[in-house]
């Protein structure tokens, strides 16, 4: 019966190709440094699942932002988790795309034919900054105001233009509710967006172009 | 090849597989259902009661005003609310506390010893000092606390509203 049912969709959706495809690739003998790019897939996934689930408490304006927080840390079941989670996932996720980014360069894994999966993997590995660096501001807390305050700044010196891309990211003058709601919309959905597509593309190229193996002596 | 007696590897890799699999989908599953119910099994209650001050305060026949605040909390948000209740000593000692909420639109009653009433400024209610229905659009006589004495100090039931 289930196994009626299973053929009866997949004439349809393919679903067996697909898995062979995906998932039952011929690929070289590597060794553990090559799972890293799973592990950030995994990151991400888990990021943007603890991500959604904060949402449902947390508030982007200077009024509550803080307030909702405090909710869901002591007010909520598992609120600590599920925040924590997303706080600690954050921080290894940096360091997980910035090893897996290593591990290409050092074996030589952005060579032809994977070139522009080099070149989506760095801008996805400038995103992931860019998630760190607009989440930090959302507690809204004495840190991340001063810590956005002065990473804007350093934005500021830049030379001629400065100025403009200081008040861009900032939404004024100074840190306000704009810098807030901006930071916040950046977070959850401008830069989600875009991470999502380019992995896409990344797990596009890797699957057609298969993954390149350990060099050897001879290479 | 032979069938071996034991478990294939690969056998043993899909049941590991399945089985941390579904102990991780576990860990992580419960907390996030949790998660998102949690304000739905959280029980607020309001009752309580509050003290209106000394029963020597308020005099026989006539209905003295006292007014209160509570506050609730409802995640990160806290209201304040204003409460008033008309404290009336009846002459045999019996104590009666209304809510000056009007019980047709809930604007608030104002008591007229000229008229021996109390009257709804917004759509003309009218209660009697113990608060029944005189005339007006009120659906039903003014709510009342229920009281206790204790020490000739005098309390009120406040039970949410």
């Amino acid at each position: 019966m289930f196994q009626k049912t299973f053929n009866w969709l997949d004439e349809r959706l393919g679903m067996k190709t697909i898995y062979n495809t995906v998932l039952d690739r011929k690929v070289p003998k590597v060794n553990w440094w090559f799972t890293l790019g799973s592990a950030s897939l995994f990151l991400v996934l888990l990021q943007g699942i603890t991500g959604i689930m904060l949402t449902i408490y947390y508030v982007p304006s200077p009024d509550h932002a803080y307030d909702s927080i405090q909710y869901i840390m002591n007010g909520v079941a598992f609120g600590w988790l599920i925040r924590g989670i997303h706080h600690w996932g954050a921080s290894l996720m940096v360091l997980i795309v910035f090893f897996h980014m290593l591990r290409t360069y050092f074996f030589g894994a952005y060579k032809y034919p994977r070139e522009f999966t080099w070149v989506t993997g760095v801008i996805l590995l400038l995103l992931t900054l860019g998630m760190g660096f607009t989440g930090y501001l959302l507690p809204w807390n004495q840190r991340a105001y001063w810590a956005t305050t002065v990473a804007t700044s350093i934005a500021g010196t830049v030379p001629f233009i400065g100025n403009f891309i200081n008040q861009a990211l900032r939404g004024g003058a100074d840190l306000s509710a704009v810098t807030l709601a901006r930071f916040f919309s950046v977070h959850i959905w401008w830069f989600p967006a875009l991470i999502a597509g380019l992995i896409g593309v990344h797990l596009y190229m890797v699957i057609r172009l298969g993954i390149s193996s350990v060099p050897k002596e001879e290479d | 090849m032979p069938k071996s007696p034991y478990m294939s590897r690969r056998e043993f890799v899909s049941i590991v597989t399945a089985a941390a699999g579904t102990v991780m989908g576990a860990i992580i599953g419960i907390p996030a259902i949790g998660y998102l119910i949690a304000p739905a099994l959280q029980k607020v209650s309001a009752d309580t009661w509050i003290p209106v001050g000394p029963l020597a305060n308020y005099p026989v026949g006539v209905p003295i005003l006292f007014n209160f605040n509570r506050t609730t909390v409802s995640g990160w948000v806290q209201t304040v609310n204003s409460y008033g209740v008309y404290i009336i000593k009846q002459e045999n000692g019996s104590i009666i506390a209304l809510s000056n909420k009007c019980t047709h639109l809930s604007c608030r009653v104002n008591w007229k010893p000229e008229d021996s009433a109390y009257v709804c400024p917004c759509h003309d209610a009218w209660f009697t000092i113990t608060g029944d229905k005189i005339k007006g659009p009120q659906p039903r006589p003014l709510d009342s606390y229920e009281t206790k004495i204790e020490n000739d100090n005098l309390s009120i039931h406040f039970i949410g509203s």
